[in-house]
């Protein structure tokens, strides 16, 4: 394991109208690592992920990928790359709720992974990778995601992700509205893209001791700040998160 | 003649303003689709895209005997209009559209109206008020098959309609872009994070839909007289088309567009509704379908899947 880091979030604010959602974030994700960032529902930790993703603007800080500044504020103005160079970048996110192309087949939505990349029989090789690490897509290939249920369009989000070869993958709240069985296999899925293709992880999640549990690192967020950071393994053995967020 | 060579008489009929119907309905309905907002003005670029075929039209015909090679003189008068209207369309959103896209969403429809005027009266400026008709030195003697006559027109109207919305179809079904066009139009923001510019679709989507309405422009202008105006009733039909089809759906706009053409040839027909009272036909069956299936035919109800 490297300690090169990967993405630097440094001291970031975005706002929702009125509402300050992250007041002066920062945290670092390390090459080769999973992090995990939990907290409670409301606490900022999707619009953290948009704010990877340039899809919500900071008002304050920067965050900077594998040594690139992505996004900065300069004079009061920010300046970002625009979402859809973010994928390039080598960043892929799997979003809150799957968000599926529902009318789209299994397969059509892998091909809508592997959008930028030019090069068919890469393509249709990365489609028989992701059909071998989840026979269930492989055998559905050719239905509409719609007809998927919700583990399965899950799968298929991290799938479609996958497509892209990307270095570092969001992942948010892959575990929500899913039976704890087929959240676990979900993260054990996780490790796997993270011990053999080497995909750096961040993953915002509500199950907290499945998310600690599958991590190096760990952030806690309340109220649109970071309150703790820690090695996975001390976050787990700490009193205020146990009480917290473990329900011990 | 017989009932059922009638019958057969009607059908033709019915599916030829069908098809123009469907080939515009297309425009609205994937403009809709990913932007949720209805083009007023799409029936005008059709106007201009009559205007254009017509022009490219004498151009290439000039002085000299065209003989068998005005077909093709046609088609190529056809693929002029298409480019210019797609380019149309596109610097249209570019320039009226896209400024207003995060404002709220009665602006850019303000706007289409506007286009609209700007369209229809600039072709009024600038070709004059009186109509026009497109010189075409072919035979549209009716041919008799059968019992059913059909013309020339209807044929070549029929064959470019059915051509066209195949070609679509394959494209949007097939094709990276015509995938990348339905995942913009199910979720853009997810389709972003694909790696899916949205700029670029939507232009896209404006530049195939106005091709399309050049078409169909074309195509009417065969039967009809090119004039300023002559998109707006056309225009609206085909709108009512799309929505009776499904708004935002492809197949349902095609579907609403031959539905609609049927309708109306058989409604005077057979029916008897008076001539004068053909266009409210379609907007009788507007009033229908919102009433019994607002979603249209093919529509699917909006639904928040948490």
């Amino acid at each position: 394991m490297t300690d090169k880091e990967l993405l630097k979030i440094d001291n970031i604010s975005v706002n929702y109208g009125n509402i300050k959602a992250l007041r002066g974030v920062s945290m670092n994700v390390n090459e080769g690592e999973i992090v995990a960032l939990i907290g409670a529902n409301g606490a900022g930790k999707s619009t953290l992920l948009k704010a990877i993703v340039g899809q919500e603007p900071l008002v304050e800080g920067s965050i900077s990928y594998d040594g690139e500044m992505l996004y900065e504020v300069k004079d009061k103005h920010y300046h970002g790359v625009p979402t859809y160079n973010v994928v390039k970048k080598g960043i892929a996110l799997v979003p809150e709720g799957r968000r599926v192309f529902a009318d789209l087949t299994v397969e059509e939505n892998l091909d809508m992974g592997a959008f930028m990349l030019k090069d068919d029989a890469l393509i249709k090789r990365k489609k028989e990778e992701m059909f071998d690490f989840f026979p269930i897509l492989g055998q559905r290939k050719k239905q509409k995601s719609r007809s998927l249920s919700g583990g399965e369009q899950q799968m298929l989000a991290v799938a479609r992700a996958m497509m892209s070869s990307p270095r570092l993958l969001l992942l948010d709240e892959p575990g929500l509205g899913l039976a704890p069985l087929i959240v676990q296999e979900i993260f054990s899925k996780i490790k796997l893209i993270n011990n053999e293709d080497k995909v750096t992880v961040f993953v915002v999640e509500q199950n907290a001791r499945l998310a600690l549990k599958s991590s190096n690192d760990g952030y806690v967020m309340e109220n649109g700040v970071i309150v703790l950071h820690d090695e996975a393994k001390a976050l787990l053995k700490n009193q205020k998160v146990r009480a917290a967020y473990l329900g011990e | 003649m017989g009932s059922v060579s009638l019958l057969f008489q009607h059908l033709m009929n019915g599916l030829t303003l069908g098809g123009i119907y469907a080939l515009i309905a297309l425009g609205y309905t994937m403009v809709y689709g990913i932007l949720k907002f209805i083009n007023f003005a799409h029936g005008d670029i059709l106007m201009v895209g009559a205007y254009i075929g017509l022009f490219a039209f004498d151009a290439l015909r000039g002085s000299t005997p065209l003989g068998p090679w005005w077909l093709v003189s046609f088609f190529i008068a056809m693929v002029v209009s298409m480019l210019g209207c797609a380019l149309l369309g596109m610097v249209i959103e570019k320039v009226a559209y896209k400024p207003l896209r995060k404002g709220s969403r009665l602006a850019p429809l303000l706007s289409a109206i506007g286009v609209s005027f700007i369209l229809s009266n600039g072709a009024a400026w600038m070709f004059g008020t009186h109509s026009r008709k497109f010189n075409y030195p072919f035979d549209n003697s009716p041919i008799h098959l059968g019992g059913v006559v059909i013309t020339p027109h209807q044929i070549l109207i029929l064959v470019v309609a059915i051509v066209m919305m195949v070609a679509l179809k394959l494209f949007v079904d097939k094709t990276k872009m015509g995938k990348a066009m339905r995942a913009t139009s199910l979720d853009g923001d997810t389709a972003k994070l694909m790696g899916i510019n949205s700029d670029m679709i939507i232009s896209l989507t404006f530049g195939i839909g106005s091709a399309l309405a050049a078409c169909g422009g074309m195509l009417i202008a065969l039967d009809y007289k090119v004039y300023a105006t002559m998109g707006t009733m056309v225009g609206l039909k085909a709108f009512v088309a799309a929505v009776v089809g499904g708004i935002g759906n492809i197949t349902g706009a095609m579907l609403g567009g031959f539905l609609l053409g049927l309708l109306e040839t058989f409604g005077v027909a057979v029916l008897g509704i008076p001539q004068g009272f053909k266009d409210a036909i379609a907007f009788a069956v507007l009033i229908l379908i919102l009433l019994l299936k607002p979603e249209g035919l093919l529509g699917k109800v909006e639904k928040e899947k948490v």
